[in-house]
């Protein structure tokens, strides 16, 4: 990925990322965190991970925003206009986010792993499809091509089978609770 | 050209986006939102270290394994925490976290 691109897609992450930090109105909110999911997308496909920057837009820039929307729409939330806000917790919050950013820069700077280039990673993907027991991903790599989703699949399903189960009960857990937190309160009314 | 440190940067300045978020803000759906932003943030870290950490000529698919199972535990966290949400709109009439303070000593 050119320098470029990369500099714009976190310009676009970041930009609307802030967007939603200070806008008044929670559906700008909502809509700026679903283009700054998006542009994350873009920066975890600049990763060759694309199974993940699709996973990202679908989920969450697809599912978990629309209901966002969904709930800011339904619970008719207005925009805080006029109001004062709360300059203690602004000010906190902003000092709180500096510190953990020099933090971050500072430990950067001197991490010597993290000087490593893109292109000085690369993938030999012919050196993989020696190592691969499947066919199919084999023959995905011999052709030069990275089998992202085949591979990921490989990771879930063989390596990570209990735990895809685990999650699977997580997620029924999930929907069994939404339904008791919302019927509850419809048999008190 | 682009580094690991530049992606491990930009990851957490949108983490700190979100901390700041989280205690400046007072409306709890916000609050949430940027709650999300912090865990997308942590994802980019993982993807740029498996990204860099090459083995046997693939990335480490490990990793990705476990940013897969973050976003799948992210989306029922937040069918969960919209709910609650909305039962306490209903409780409060409010989304605002001054609204909610019985707990407060």
């Amino acid at each position: 990925m050119p320098p470029l691109l990369f500099y714009l897609f976190a310009l676009i992450t970041l930009g609307f990322g802030l967007l939603v930090v200070t806008a008044r109105n929670p559906v700008t909110s909502a809509l700026s965190l679903a283009m700054s999911f998006v542009g994350l997308a873009a920066l975890f496909l600049s990763l060759d991970a694309y199974f993940i920057g699709i996973i990202q837009i679908l989920v969450y820039a697809g599912a978990v925003m629309v209901l966002f929307l969904f709930i800011i729409m339904l619970l008719d939330i207005k925009a805080e206009e006029g109001k004062t806000f709360n300059l203690k917790a602004v000010v906190g919050g902003i000092v709180l986010a500096a510190i953990l950013a020099v933090q971050v820069a500072t430990i950067a700077s001197s991490y010597q792993p993290g000087k490593t280039r893109l292109d000085e990673a690369k993938l030999d993907l012919k050196l993989a499809a020696d190592y691969s027991k499947l066919p199919t991903i084999a023959n995905d790599l011999r052709a030069g091509t990275l089998p992202d989703a085949k591979l990921m699949g490989q990771s879930l399903f063989q390596r990570y089978g209990f735990h895809l189960q685990v999650i699977g009960l997580l997620l029924l857990v999930g929907t069994v609770g939404v339904v008791a937190l919302s019927k509850r309160e419809r048999e008190a009314n | 050209m682009i580094t690991l440190s530049h992606y491990l940067i930009v990851s957490a300045l949108l983490f700190a986006l979100g901390l700041a978020g989280v205690v400046a803000r007072r409306n709890i759906l916000i609050i949430y939102m940027c709650l999300e932003m912090m865990l997308s943030a942590a994802s980019l870290t993982l993807v740029a270290f498996t990204r860099f950490h090459v083995t046997d000529g693939l990335p480490d698919f490990a990793a990705q394994s476990l940013v897969f199972f973050t976003i799948t535990v992210a989306a029922a966290e937040v069918a969960v925490g919209l709910a609650i949400i909305v039962a306490l709109y209903r409780a409060k009439q409010s989304v605002e976290t001054e609204a909610v303070t019985k707990l407060q000593g």
